[in-house]
């Protein structure tokens, strides 16, 4: 088959960045970051994640098809963390 | 019969076509799995951050996660990744019609996945010993020394079993997918025109480590 193929040496590079970011990710972890935990733990955890897609997955060199589906599952977890957080988070007004 | 029987179904044109059905149909699939994990997530943020009735479960999942070995946790991460990284020199081998090297990945990679699951179920003993585990033996008493309310502690529980279990039930079925894998190429199927099966099974087994790496901040990093 014709398509596109990656090479070990990048596959290896792309795998030692992943390990990079673990060890980063456990690091920030004993630091006190406050309202930053969050964010910068899943942060750190997408860009892992868009590793793993583009280059183990080869979504970087798939279809535009592939992407419309990635793109589907994304954009329906967004639609369902939208709706949910925005009646959640939006309930100050109740009494303690 | 096609010509081509044994590899190329009846109803596609040519191999390319077969083998971009495939993937497609893999990819559709894990949209569907961002969505199953998604739900669980939604529910552990929900009454983590939420406003329940004036109170959400925040510190207590705090406390309750501090229980975990982040360290270990950690550990296991990079495991998980080697075998990613395996798994992607497996598709590559098959592509380059290696099967010594073909073998040699998938066997790495079941290895890896199999380590993975023992440090997995070590910790689960750790935390039934512990008496973290949620049901009538769950120590609530623990929690309370530390004005944590131990209901909601266990409930941060909950989550986790089923969210590691259910991560592990996905890495089970891998496993079980490699060992299918491992018997086709030991008699010589996968080569250059034909490896769409570790293609695909390499999509799925990228996407449960996708899924730990997002459980393992959720559920280990950020209660420290």
């Amino acid at each position: 088959m014709p398509e596109h193929r990656t090479s070990p040496l990048m596959y290896a590079v792309i795998f030692g960045a992943l390990l990079l970011l673990t060890l980063l990710t456990v690091l920030a972890s004993y630091f006190q970051l406050g309202v930053w935990t969050v964010p910068v733990a899943l942060g750190i955890a997408a860009a892992k994640a868009t590793l793993v897609a583009l280059f183990f997955m080869h979504l970087l060199h798939s279809s535009r098809l592939s992407w419309l589906v990635v793109a589907a599952g994304l954009f329906w977890l967004g639609i369902m963390l939208a709706l949910t957080f925005s009646d959640y988070l939006s309930r100050s007004w109740q009494p303690y | 019969l096609s010509a081509n029987s044994g590899v190329l179904a009846h109803h596609f044109d040519d191999l390319e076509q077969q083998h971009e059905a495939a993937t497609l149909g893999m990819w559709v699939f894990l949209a569907t799995e961002i969505l199953f994990f998604g739900a669980v997530l939604t529910c552990y943020f929900v009454y983590r951050y939420g406003y329940l009735g004036g109170v959400n479960y925040d510190r207590a999942f705090s406390a309750a996660g501090h229980n975990l070995n982040r360290l270990v946790g950690g550990l296991n991460t990079a495991v998980l990744l080697g075998s990613s990284f395996t798994m992607a020199m497996a598709v590559w081998a098959a592509q380059t019609g290696r099967r010594r090297e073909l073998r040699l990945f998938l066997v790495l990679t079941l290895v890896l996945g199999a380590v993975f699951l023992a440090i997995k179920g070590g910790e689960w003993y750790e935390h039934g010993v512990e008496h973290l585990v949620p049901g009538a033996g769950f120590d609530h008493e623990e929690f309370a020394k530390q004005n944590v309310n131990g209901r909601q502690a266990e409930l941060f529980f909950v989550f986790y079993f089923i969210l590691t279990g259910l991560h592990a039930l996905h890495m089970t079925i891998g496993v079980g997918v490699l060992v299918f894998l491992l018997a086709m190429a030991w008699r010589g199927r996968y080569g250059p025109t034909y490896y769409t099966p570790v293609e695909v099974a390499g999509l799925y087994w990228h996407f449960v480590d996708i899924v730990w790496i997002f459980l393992f901040p959720i559920l280990y990093l950020i209660n420290h």
